[in-house]
């Protein structure tokens, strides 16, 4: 299975659009979702949510075996004026509010945290430095909890850097009230020994618009699930990931949009390269329409790009769809391999081989990142895969 | 003098059972400003002999020489052979998602050069020489191959061949799939890179048609991995006449 064969077979064709009375996307979770770890059975590998995750590898997050230690992560927290900045207690009313946890090793991150942190952008207010979270690991268990909260018309965007070594359970609450723009940058550039398993929750304000950009560099498993949900017509999500999986390295993006209100946008592009014995790259993607979510427009993509063999990506986007009124839905996914006519051919023309490698890798991510919008992201991110490309190749 | 010197070359394929051997023993020598006509039937192993001369790592060499100017070009990676002056102008070239060609030719010329060319000469150099191929300027920021039309292909083979001046060019199938307005103006392309004097060119193709457009000094009649027969620019008159078929028999019996 974990040959490269495989790989576009199993990844083009593997999406499906239902139209059902009963959404699949909540019942194929093994538990109704909830606050209380004690909620969740521990997970044994073949459940739907956890069968591409490698449980033996998440250090205890998933079975209760994980305990936090003094030295887990440091968190700190840059803000401009007009954002308040507070650490609260697990009893501080704002936490929670964007969505329960879905899984397991979610409910376990918000049963076990002590100390919150919650961001406060005031009504109206347009910052125009971003929000800086730097979320380092110090070599521990830590678990965590972060509340964004974006006033009525207010525009932020907040960069969360993580860096360092750790084993993070942490979820993050994305609370746009009416009008407002948020853009996150969420970076997991950790250390190669790093476990991070997070569920990102939005909450979708009316006429709100939310933009989310998930880099994944580093770490050994690295889970992340972004969510979005609507709590008032006419908002606006953007989902755009991009990772780079090296050797050995296990990077999961489990994306939810649910159009639970109507005349709600979304749009999900994630794209990937991949190089390396056992690189696993898995990237679920979905999106549900619901009954009442008339007026919808959706779209969700997945590219992968395969750079050497004994790599493997699993891309499953499932579209589900409870009514016909709506503007427009879709999805794709596609995996190739870096082809090797391509290499031949720009070599041909003198162009040595890194350099070939690094053309077409850019060439293949250039129109993701360009979607950004913040050139200082953008760059930092080329350089990135860059050195990625020149690490290894 | 550029002199590429191709000596009793055997090359093999992997097929489905064990190697096969395409190339029989060629022997070929091309200097600086001539032009030589490769012509011969499907199958006989022309590409085959375009593709091992730019290294194609599909294809095996198991006896034989190839110098450039006394140097091992066997030896060479790639995009070594491609820098001493080798070009090769392909049949079916490769469609580059992302990569613009703009961007392209410049890190192609930028290689084979050893320098980056000067950005406003370049941007001069580069505009005239798709005006020459009458190609629309808007071409340059197209995806490399990506969605060309057969006759755009071909146009942007010839567009690096003018732009990268090498000392030999292998030009594989160049006049297949082209319509006659299409075939001049590549044409065209080609005989001005002849006419400095500097290339010296293998052209391969199994039609006479070109030959109108191109005169070469030498015209060989590929056949069975071999080179079966040489002669000058009178030769292809011969093929024109009577085809391939004493070739393919006399190949077949051999």
């Amino acid at each position: 299975m974990a040959d490269a064969q495989n790989i576009p077979a199993g990844s083009t064709t593997a999406g499906s659009i239902a139209v059902a009375a009963e959404s699949t996307v909540a019942t194929r979770m093994s538990a109704p979702p909830s606050f209380d770890v004690a909620d969740f059975p521990v997970p044994h590998g073949r459940e739907e949510e956890w069968r591409f995750t490698p449980l033996e590898r998440l250090r205890g997050l998933h079975d209760g075996t994980a305990v936090a230690s003094g030295e887990g992560v440091k968190v700190e927290i840059e803000a401009p004026e007009g954002v308040t900045v507070e650490t609260v207690g697990r009893d501080d009313a704002r936490l929670g509010r964007a969505g329960k946890p879905v899984d397991r090793v979610a409910a376990q991150a918000y049963s076990s945290f002590e100390k919150a942190s919650v961001v406060t952008v005031a009504k109206e207010a347009v910052l125009t430095e971003p929000v800086r979270i730097a979320v380092h690991g110090q070599g521990g268990v830590a678990f965590g909890h972060q509340v964004i909260e974006l006033g009525a018309f207010a525009e932020a965007v907040v960069v969360i850097d993580h860096t360092g070594d750790a084993v993070l359970a942490a979820n993050v609450d994305f609370l746009l009230g009416d009008g407002a723009k948020l853009t996150v940058v969420s970076v997991q550039d950790w250390d190669e020994k790093a476990v991070h398993v997070a569920q990102h929750n939005a909450l979708v304000g009316r006429d709100a618009s939310f933009k989310s950009v998930v880099v994944t560099f580093g770490g050994d498993v690295v889970r992340l699930h972004p969510r979005v949900e609507y709590a008032g017509t006419g908002g606006e999500a953007e989902l755009f990931g991009l990772y780079f999986t090296d050797a050995g390295q296990h990077q999961e993006h489990r994306l939810l949009v649910d159009h639970n209100t109507p005349h709600c946008k979304s749009n999900v592009a994630y794209k990937g390269a991949l190089q390396g014995q056992d690189a696993h790259a898995v990237w679920i993607g979905d999106v549900l329409i619901q009954a009442r979510a008339e007026g919808t427009d959706t779209y969700e993509l997945n590219r992968n790009l395969v750079l050497t063999d004994g790599a493997r990506v699993d891309s499953v986007p499932n579209l589900e769809i409870e009514t016909g009124e709506i503007a427009g839905a879709g999805h794709a996914s596609a995996t190739g391999r870096f082809d090797d006519e391509q290499l031949f051919y720009l070599m041909a023309r003198g162009i040595p081989e890194t350099e070939a490698r690094r053309l077409v890798v850019r060439g293949f991510f250039a129109e993701l990142v360009q979607q950004i919008g913040l050139p200082d992201v953008q760059e930092r991110l080329i350089t990135k895969i860059e050195a990625e490309l020149e690490a290894t190749v | 003098m550029a002199t590429l010197e191709i000596h009793d070359l055997h090359v093999s394929v992997e097929a489905e059972n064990g190697p096969r051997e395409i190339l029989k023993g060629v022997d070929l020598t091309i200097k600086q400003g001539e032009t030589h006509a490769v012509m011969g039937p499907n199958g006989s192993g022309k590409s085959t002999l375009a593709y091992s001369l730019a290294g194609h790592p599909k294809y095996t060499v198991t006896g034989g020489t190839v110098t450039l100017d006394g140097e091992d070009v066997l030896e060479m990676s790639v995009d070594e052979r491609a820098r001493a002056g080798v070009f090769l102008a392909m049949q079916y070239p490769v469609e580059v998602p992302g990569v613009s060609v703009s961007n392209f030719l410049r890190t192609s010329a930028t290689a084979v050069r050893g320098e980056a060319p000067k950005l406003r000469t370049w941007v001069k150099e580069v505009r005239e020489a798709m005006e020459q191929l009458q190609m629309d300027p808007a071409f340059a920021e197209r995806n490399v191959n990506e969605g060309f039309s057969g006759g755009e292909k071909k146009r942007h083979e010839i567009l690096q061949l003018e732009l990268l001046k090498p000392k030999i060019a292998i030009l594989d199938e160049t006049d297949s799939g082209l319509d006659v307005d299409a075939l001049r103006v590549v044409s065209e392309g080609v005989n001005r890179v002849r006419e400095s004097g500097e290339v010296g060119t293998l052209l391969i193709t199994h039609y006479t048609r070109i030959l109108r457009y191109i005169k070469p000094d030498f015209v060989h009649v590929f056949a069975n991995g071999r080179i079966a027969e040489s002669g000058g620019a009178e030769l292809a008159d011969k093929l024109e006449n009577e085809g391939y078929e004493s070739y393919v028999k006399g190949g077949a019996s051999a």
